[in-house]
């Protein structure tokens, strides 16, 4: 069977890749410790050894749309552009290629409808930056093949958090059950408290950083019920009116079940906290 | 109410330099063009095939014949369409980093929790 050797969940933060190219005269206060929690972060995949990644995000009006909206939608395609003109424009963000692992991709569809979640697929997907921020910042060389896995975060009605957490399990019972003797690693990204288009955004921090500490312990101790007794779609408005991209986190600590992280860390920024998670299912291969 | 339609024109203006450009310069202009032109094209259809009966309510063009972000916002537009879109359109025109963004912020402050619903 195939070894589940690493799981991430991270935020996502498309001003990274411009922030760590800047000269240090030019970078802003925060630039060298962000690079330095990043760096560290990485060596959390590269100890773990992958040859594939699966790669949990959310498109931002990119591909996806109004009206053709799939709840969670995986990748089936043997490679993957990568980012679009609008994140280019507001971000600096490259184009990418990314491979693609087809098979695991077909059996993940193949299983996750078995499983009664009525998986949505693309054989022509352009990925976003939920996607390439953390081949950015975690595995900046982009040489895995990858599963991107996209969840609707965005465009009401979401399904509920515990949909998300079931689903993270149900990732798990298939990477754990598929016949390969490659080593899988998954990859998440989402928000803690951030608020976007209205009055609280790009405050000194996150929105809501009672939220966020809140969130954080919730992740690291691997406290899914704590949380899922603590969130719920309307709640989720509170901390900041793009909080619903927790549910990404949530979806990972489904992937991760009830065990703390082996690495932790965070990073209050200006607009949002930075969050960096992993646990090694098979073992702490540092 | 057409949310949708709303957030359709924010959508496929933003994704194209050239319509971010004259959203900017000739707001109803544009507005009015694309409600006459586009509104009705299926984005992910063949080219032949289009809808019959989207139109924005005058309140909504009004807010978007105007750059009115503001309206908007109390329209119920994505509110992640109107920030990227007008990031694109008028960022440049300040000069402190995130100038912009807290302007933006500054106008909505008489917003409190629960804002207005984007459900489409």
């Amino acid at each position: 069977m195939a070894k589940l050797v690493a799981i991430l969940a991270t935020t996502h933060h498309p001003f990274f890749y411009k922030t760590s190219l800047l000269p240090p005269e030019e970078a802003p206060p925060f630039a060298a410790e962000w690079v330095r929690k990043v760096e560290a972060y990485r060596a959390t995949l590269t100890a773990a050894r992958p040859d594939v990644l699966v790669m949990v995000g959310s498109d931002h009006f990119h591909q996806l749309w109004l009206d053709n909206m799939p709840q969670f939608l995986v990748g089936k395609a043997p490679f993957y552009d990568a980012n679009y003109y609008n994140e280019e424009r507001e971000f600096g963000l490259p184009r990418l290629l990314l491979k693609g692992h087809e098979e695991l991709s077909a059996y993940i569809l193949r299983e996750g409808i078995d499983r009664e979640f009525d998986l949505a697929f693309s054989n022509e997907l352009r990925v976003d930056h939920s996607i390439t921020c953390p081949i950015i910042t975690v595995r900046p060389q982009n040489d895995l093949p990858v599963v991107p896995i996209y969840t609707n975060i965005f465009a009401p009605p979401l399904p509920r958090p515990e949909r998300f957490v079931k689903l993270g399990r149900t990732i798990r019972e298939i990477i754990d059950a598929w016949p390969s003797d490659l080593r899988v690693a998954v990859i998440g990204t989402g928000h803690l408290s951030l608020e976007l288009g209205g009055p609280r955004q790009f405050g000194p921090h996150g929105p809501d950083p009672e939220f966020d500490a809140k969130a954080v312990e919730w992740i690291a101790n691997g406290d899914i019920d704590g949380c899922l007794s603590n969130v719920t779609l309307d709640s989720l408005h509170a901390p900041g009116n793009a909080t619903h991209g927790f549910m990404d986190f949530m979806l990972m600590m489904g992937i991760a079940g009830h065990r703390k992280a082996d690495y932790a860390d965070n990073l209050d920024l200006f607009h949002t906290m930075e969050a960096y998670f992993t646990w090694y299912p098979e073992g702490d291969p540092r | 109410m057409s949310k949708y339609l709303v957030d359709k024109f924010l959508f496929t203006v933003d994704r194209d330099p050239e319509l971010v450009e004259r959203y900017r310069e000739d707001p109803a202009g544009t507005v009015e063009w694309w409600e006459n032109e586009k509104a009705n094209s299926l984005l992910n259809c063949h080219a032949g095939e289009a809808s019959t009966w989207l139109s924005f309510t005058d309140e909504e063009r009004r807010a978007l014949a105007e750059h009115d972000h503001v309206a908007l916002f109390e329209l119920g537009a994505h509110p992640f369409l109107t920030l990227t879109l007008w990031i694109a359109m008028f960022e440049r025109d300040h000069d402190e980093p995130l100038g912009m963004q807290l302007d933006y912020a500054r106008r909505l402050q008489h917003f409190s929790l629960p804002y207005p619903d984007i459900t489409t």
